[in-house]
């Protein structure tokens, strides 16, 4: 599996003719973890879900080349697209609480994310759903499955969604912001089990986050966005050592508590970031 | 300033709270931190008047607060929330928004304290007639700061107020929290889940876990490591930092 994108560029039309939210982006992925880091609004989101089409139906999307194992996500058919989503690549939202069907329970949503792809009986597919959800370290996973996701805490939902995410064996896994409503132990629990899942499965894995520091530590790889730019490209453990004056903003404006600071440095964007 | 003793909150028969201790100095800052569901909002919104179902005694510059508390005391203490988009009222303006504790307290010269306002929290004057959606995410916790401010309050609750900001934008609100506290001489208790903001802000703080404060110490303290209870240390443990190679 590999993913390509060159040069894309997505729009949406405004009261001022179009406006560009993500400009020019290139960027390949393999069997690792890359991981994009940038603030509200500088287009990382976009650009992942453009790879999955599953933008809003005003934006304008074109590239280069925006392939998905070969296949060219700017000409699939919609049919083409349905193999891809949710069964070769998954998409892993922020909020349990507004991603998972309010009215199913945790095993039956599994359950169907299995059998769109493996095409069993019912009853194997809630085994498998059961498995998945020991797979992904919940301890009573009769319970979870029997469990609608109101009862669910937020760490639980999470796994839920990862669960079915892994039901039809992804090659690429998208994971958006899947860990910043958690708490800290949760986060790291959830970072520890995709980790373990990537390597185990071989696949590739795109994590979208605001946190520098999370992302530098479970990542391999590093694209720092701005203003729907790809401002810098790093291994992530160089991240510390970033050249550019944006990367080094956000670096410098985090409260730490290894270096107390006086004051907290404020971001003074440079226009020139923008060209 | 603020001194909270033996606090309990029940939930029907959840006790949320169990048995809270700490004191605030003038013009200081105390944070609390702890997992979700350790009680620590609890323990702000029982502060704040926003939940009368406690028991244990608390007092606010010497005055014993009761379960409900009179319009003085709303004057004198106010809140911040993590979600400024959920807390303003999104039909209307800042204007409106900023207006509203000044009529409430009869507080006259509208005009001139409203603007002033903006200046204080570093807003343009032109946000006076934005509404919430409008403005940008950070803009709004400004809106949400300021608002707080009008009545002239001697202490601030702050829960979570910048978890929900980017973190170019909460490192300016943690400075103007910062220059506010300076000016006004205001007393602070915040609550995050961020040990990091926590101790940029608060000399010291507390760390709760189950309903109980298990452990008070100073940021410094925090900082070098000097810590006593295993959640301290989990926790200290769990926040992440850049790693200087």
């Amino acid at each position: 599996m590999k993913v390509e994108i060159a040069n894309l560029t997505i729009s949406f039309p405004s009261p001022q003719g179009m406006s560009q939210a993500v400009r020019g982006v290139s960027m390949t992925l393999g069997a690792e973890k890359l991981g994009i880091v940038g603030e509200s609004g500088s287009g990382k989101s976009l650009t992942a879900r453009a790879l999955l089409r599953l933008l809003p139906p005003a934006a304008v999307v074109t590239a280069d080349r925006l392939q998905f194992d070969g296949i060219d996500i700017l000409k699939a058919s919609e049919r083409d697209m349905r193999a891809i989503r949710g069964k070769r690549a998954g998409l892993i939202l922020q909020d349990p609480k507004y991603a998972l069907n309010p009215i199913m329970t945790a095993g039956a949503q599994i359950a169907e994310a299995w059998r769109n792809q493996k095409k069993g009986s019912a009853k194997e597919a809630m085994q498998a759903a059961i498995d998945l959800l020991a797979q992904v370290q919940i301890r009573d996973p009769k319970r979870v499955a029997a469990a609608y996701p109101h009862e669910l805490s937020g760490g639980m939902g999470q796994r839920v969604m990862i669960a079915m995410m892994l039901a039809p064996d992804p090659e690429l896994l998208i994971a958006d912001e899947p860990t910043s409503a958690l708490d800290a132990s949760v986060q790291a629990e959830i970072l520890r089990l995709m980790e373990d899942l990537v390597s185990r499965r071989g696949m590739g894995l795109i994590l979208i986050s605001h946190d520098l520091p999370l992302v530098s530590h479970f990542c391999d790889r590093v694209a720092v966005m701005y203003a729907g730019r790809v401002v810098e490209e790093l291994a992530a453990g160089e991240l510390v050592r970033a050249q550019h004056a944006y990367t080094r903003g956000l670096l410098d404006c985090l409260p730490t508590l290894s270096h107390p600071k006086g004051r907290l440095a404020v971001m003074s964007r440079d226009p020139a970031w923008l060209a | 300033m603020i001194s909270v003793q033996e606090l309990r909150v029940k939930f029907g028969t959840v006790e949320a709270v169990r048995g809270v201790t700490f004191a605030v100095g003038e013009g200081s800052s105390f944070g609390i931190v702890g997992e979700s569901g350790s009680g620590k909002s609890t323990v702000l919104r029982a502060l704040s008047g926003l939940n009368d179902d406690w028991t244990g005694r608390m007092t606010i510059a010497g005055h014993a607060l009761a379960p409900s508390r009179g319009r003085d005391f709303f004057r004198r203490v106010q809140m911040v929330f993590q979600d400024p988009y959920g807390s303003l009222h999104p039909r209307q303006t800042v204007d409106r928004a900023l207006s509203e504790p000044l009529e409430v307290h009869g507080m006259g010269d509208v005009d001139r304290r409203i603007r002033q306002a903006l200046a204080e929290v570093a807003l343009p004057p032109s946000a006076r007639f934005r509404y919430p959606h409008q403005l940008s995410g950070g803009q709004r916790q400004r809106v949400a700061i300021a608002r707080a401010l009008m009545s002239e309050p001697e202490v601030l609750l702050l829960d979570e107020p910048t978890s929900a900001l980017d973190v170019s934008v909460q490192a300016e609100v943690l400075n103007l929290l910062a220059d506010l506290q300076d000016r006004r001489k205001l007393t602070y208790v915040m609550v995050s889940h961020n040990l990091a903001v926590i101790a940029h802000l608060c000399p010291q703080l507390g760390v709760m876990q189950g309903g109980e404060m298990v452990e008070m110490l100073s940021a410094e303290d925090l900082r070098a490591g000097r810590v006593r209870h295993p959640h301290t240390a989990d926790l200290r443990r769990l926040s992440t930092e850049l790693e200087e190679a």
